[in-house]
């Protein structure tokens, strides 16, 4: 129920003080305050130039190193205290590295029965020829977890830092006419070689991260290739054609579902681990592309968000948004 | 092969200067990536083919793109342009 209180009785209340202490109208210590609108600050040009003035000389007095003696020792002790200081630094930087063990020797920390373990039992344990990607999808998958979020968190920072409103900048120009100021539209050269290059490219990168666990290759190198062929696709044909397939919402619903898929079969695996649990998923034969069991999973979720995060980058720094 | 290493060992330590003394940004960007390149292809001499692959798509490939886009977007590129229109100019004068 909401009753309407006439004017006189309103200004009683306790709500009205408090609506005029937060407008400022009123305040306790001064009594009532009037509100006019800001005036704009306008300088008399005879002034500003005279300040100008002022300032030039007052600069001219304090830099005249001739004369000024404070300055100039200042200047040079500066150049001292430089060199000092960065002979400084490469001397303890010498000194520390003069403390590390020497490269290659037999008694090393790095040398312990973790690289013998990844090195004997590797291929038996996960299943995946190339070992380098059984250790870093399988012993040590947390790590690379880790680093997709990275990955994530930098795109969502780039996105905060160069995010722009939409159609205008501030010279009131369309951004896309903004963009491409300094080159040709639809360039005849470049979108021959894109017609030619950019289909292998993109295969390429499929195909180094679906043979990630048998050759060399991975999630994170097969990503950057496809990005990169998205990028040059971009540049030749412009941003009308890549809309039509990869805009903003399929970037955050892909990584996401990449993400989110990671994690859930790693903490599968995790689960099954600690507590001692046979893994459903089969090892398979290794040396066949369905096999190693979740690797082949990871490294294509691994794929999917840095191929997006790539080609985001690359939008986010040219139009800042899309 | 070891001939071979140290030619190319050299060569990235002349990039690694030259990218640092060069007045020209885009210049010092075309010298980095010659730089992941060459850097690339020692990796696959260590045996590292995984990690020749990621220097080849980021390091040559993604990263001096952003450098460009970047270059772009602080007008540090239109020196050239400009060059380009005075001589229009004198051009369209004489």
């Amino acid at each position: 129920m909401s009753r309407k209180i006439p004017e006189k009785e309103y200004e009683k209340t306790v709500s009205f003080r408090l609506k005029q202490w937060l407008d400022g109208t009123k305040d306790p210590f001064v009594d009532t305050v009037e509100m006019k609108p800001q005036e704009e600050f306008l300088e008399d040009d005879n002034t500003v130039i005279k300040r100008n003035k002022e300032r030039r000389q007052r600069l001219e007095r304090v830099y005249d190193l001739a004369n000024n003696w404070e300055v100039s020792g200042f200047q040079k002790l500066y150049k001292v205290f430089c060199a000092v200081f960065c002979l400084f630094l490469v001397a303890m930087l010498l000194i520390a590295v003069s403390y590390l063990p020497s490269y290659g020797h037999a008694e090393n920390p790095v040398n312990n029965e973790v690289a013998g373990r990844y090195i004997e039992k590797g291929l038996q344990e996960t299943g995946a020829v190339n070992i380098v990607t059984g250790m870093i999808l399988d012993y040590r998958a947390f790590d690379t977890l880790g680093e997709s979020h990275v990955l994530f968190i930098a795109t969502c920072t780039v996105l905060i830092l160069l995010r722009k409103d939409k159609k205008k900048d501030e010279n009131g120009k369309d951004i896309e006419v903004s963009d491409r100021i300094y080159e040709p539209k639809n360039d005849l050269i470049l979108q021959t070689a894109a017609r030619v290059l950019v289909p292998p490219i993109i295969i390429f990168g499929v195909y180094v991260i679906l043979g990630g666990h048998l050759g060399p290759g991975g999630g994170f190198s097969g990503g950057a290739i496809i990005g990169a062929g998205l990028i040059l696709y971009l540049n030749a044909f412009g941003f009308q054609k890549t809309e039509r397939f990869f805009t903003g919402k399929t970037y955050k619903i892909l990584s996401v579902c990449a993400l989110g898929c990671y994690c859930l079969a790693k903490s599968y695996s995790f689960y099954t681990g600690a507590n001692h649990i046979e893994s459903m998923i089969p090892l398979g034969t290794p040396g066949a592309i369905l096999s190693s069991g979740l690797i082949l999973i990871l490294n294509i979720c691994v794929g999917i968000v840095v191929a997006g995060t790539m080609y985001t980058f690359y939008v986010m720094f040219r139009k800042g948004g899309y | 092969m070891q001939v071979f290493t140290n030619i190319l060992l050299a060569f990235l330590l002349i990039c690694a200067v030259a990218a640092s003394f060069s007045k020209n940004l885009l210049n010092t960007i075309l010298i980095f990536m010659s730089y992941s390149l060459v850097m690339s292809i020692i990796w696959i001499l260590l045996e590292s083919p995984d990690l020749a692959i990621t220097e080849a798509a980021v390091g040559a490939g993604v990263t001096s793109v952003l450098f460009f886009v970047t270059l772009k977007k602080i007008h540090a590129m239109v020196q050239l342009d400009k060059n380009k229109e005075e001589e229009n100019h004198e051009q369209k004068d004489s």
